[in-house]
């Protein structure tokens, strides 16, 4: 179970976020929606401490993530998988290498068992028979499939997923979609997705949670989120210019 | 006035903040580089780029900046009639002096530059966030080699700049302008002692660590953006050459 309790961060004159407070429950998926620049990639970067926060806490398993030394603080990194919005990918690596690496730097796995395993990711996010390209000479769908095989190749508890269908067409964002929901329930794990493609991303989610204002408005199932009466929630599904939302 | 003094106060405070980190970069690349598992293929791979990659440059900086020396040399020399010491003075000036310096600008331009601005992209396109997603050490699987690899590579560069650099300067000395080959070459081995090889030699170890440490420091904290890319190299290359010559003096005055 990983909560968040009332943290707060600041660049510089910004307060981003302003007492922030959520629950993700184990073994679901938890998407954080709102609008672009809310704040909603700096929350999910406090998740495995790549950000640290002013003030409150991050709670993995009841531990404070925030009050870790270096040490402990990669034990718990380990257990987790992370999709960057632009898949993040080694570019010096190809994509066999880029999804290898987190096994060879971390495990004592033998090269035949990585292999394997690495097929198989890739066969999953279905990239098989691509591992010898490099980065650069893949699409933006393709990227994202290989950062997800890279983020699933450990076997992570939880796995955050900062906007993963940016920049893609519907029909890729709807792929990569699926792909989401059908590697958790095959791995079970604890997800988090970080978005605004709405609706697509209320139908991989079994918790969706509102962010404005630097703070959670909302935090329900999808068909409850939909029907909320909360006017920032509304006003945030149907796209409305005018309401508690400020539009900059 | 009180708004200047403070003004003046926060920018120092802010200066002496940035240069502890500098240094506590530096000690962590180091603590991490001598920390197991060693990075041997990594090693190898910044060899191949701060050592091999930077050999051409080298060799014809070296060549034409001891043809120089053999003209200016012999011009200065002939004054004083005494043009066949222009192997000894040619040889010092390279040994303590030209080849560490040059060969230090060299590798800052072809290589420091290329660690800011491969590091900086890392930054701006997440890679870096993505090695501490996956627990590993950015600094030690980045820097660290880069540093190992540059204090191996500088000085073999440094020797390889002034063996071409004396070459050069005998090729227009003796070939050219007529000095005795036999007073060039025996100048030379007369005027050099070991202490002027290793000034040179702790000369380039130092210059190396200095454009590593420099540039990777610029690279890896650049701002995540295009402009923050350039920023870093530009301020990389810059403060690579000035620190080179501040510490050149440095050591000069304490090694003459």
């Amino acid at each position: 179970m990983i909560r968040v309790v009332d943290v707060h961060k600041r660049f510089g004159t910004q307060q981003v976020l302003k007492g922030v407070n959520l629950e993700f429950v184990t073994g679901k998926i938890t998407t954080i929606v709102g609008t672009s620049g809310c704040g909603k990639t700096v929350l999910l970067k406090h998740l495995n401490a790549l950000l640290l926060p002013d003030r409150g806490q991050i709670l993995i398993d009841g531990v404070d993530i925030t009050k870790l030394g270096q040490k402990e603080l990669y034990e718990i990194r380990s257990r987790f998988g992370v999709l960057f919005q632009g898949a993040a990918l080694l570019d010096s690596m190809t994509i066999f290498d880029n999804v290898a690496f987190p096994l060879r730097e971390k495990t004592r796995l033998g090269e035949s068992e990585i292999k394997k395993k690495v097929d198989d990711r890739l066969e999953q996010v279905g990239l098989e028979g691509m591992g010898y390209k490099f980065p650069a000479e893949l699409s933006g769908g393709m990227k994202k499939r290989a950062g997800l095989a890279r983020a699933l190749v450990t076997d992570p508890e939880i796995v955050l997923f900062d906007e993963p269908t940016t920049g893609l067409d519907p029909i890729l964002a709807s792929s990569i979609h699926q792909l989401i929901a059908r590697t958790q329930k095959a791995f079970g794990y604890t997800g988090v997705v970080v978005s605004h493609t709405i609706p697509q991303v209320f139908d991989i989610s079994d918790y969706v949670a509102m962010m404005a204002n630097g703070v959670i408005e909302a935090v329900e199932p999808p068909a409850r989120f939909q029907a909320s009466p909360n006017p920032v929630v509304q006003q945030f599904i149907h796209g409305k210019t005018e309401g508690p939302i400020q539009v900059l | 006035m009180l708004f200047l003094l403070g003004q003046i106060g926060s920018f120092a405070l802010r200066q002496l903040a940035e240069m502890g980190r500098i240094f506590l970069f530096l000690l962590s690349a180091f603590g991490l580089a001598l920390r197991p598992p060693a990075k041997l293929r990594l090693i190898v791979h910044h060899l191949k780029t701060i050592g091999v990659d930077s050999l051409s440059v080298v060799l014809l900086s070296g060549f034409f900046t001891g043809m120089v020396m053999g003209f200016q040399g012999y011009y200065s020399l002939r004054k004083f009639n005494a043009e066949s010491w222009l192997g000894s003075a040619a040889a010092l000036g390279l040994l303590r002096e030209l080849g560490p310096v040059l060969s230090a600008f060299m590798v800052t331009g072809r290589t420091g530059s290329a660690m800011a601005a491969e590091l900086g992209t890392m930054r701006a396109t997440e890679q870096i966030d993505a090695l501490y997603s996956m627990a590993i050490d950015p600094i030690k699987y980045l820097v660290s080699p880069r540093i190992i690899a540059s204090l191996i590579a500088m000085p073999l560069l440094t020797a390889i700049f002034d063996v071409v650099g004396i070459f050069g300067a005998y090729l227009i000395g003796v070939g050219l302008l007529g000095v005795s080959s036999g007073s060039y070459i025996v100048g030379m081995e007369n005027a050099v002692v070991f202490q002027d090889v290793y000034s040179g030699f702790l000369k380039s170890l130092s210059f190396g660590l200095i454009i590593t440490w420099v540039c990777c420091y610029k690279g890896f904290h650049a701002p995540p953006m295009a402009t923050g890319v350039s920023q870093a190299t530009t301020e990389s290359v810059v403060l690579s050459f000035v620190l080179v010559l501040v510490w050149d003096y440095f050591l000069t005055s304490i090694m003459l």
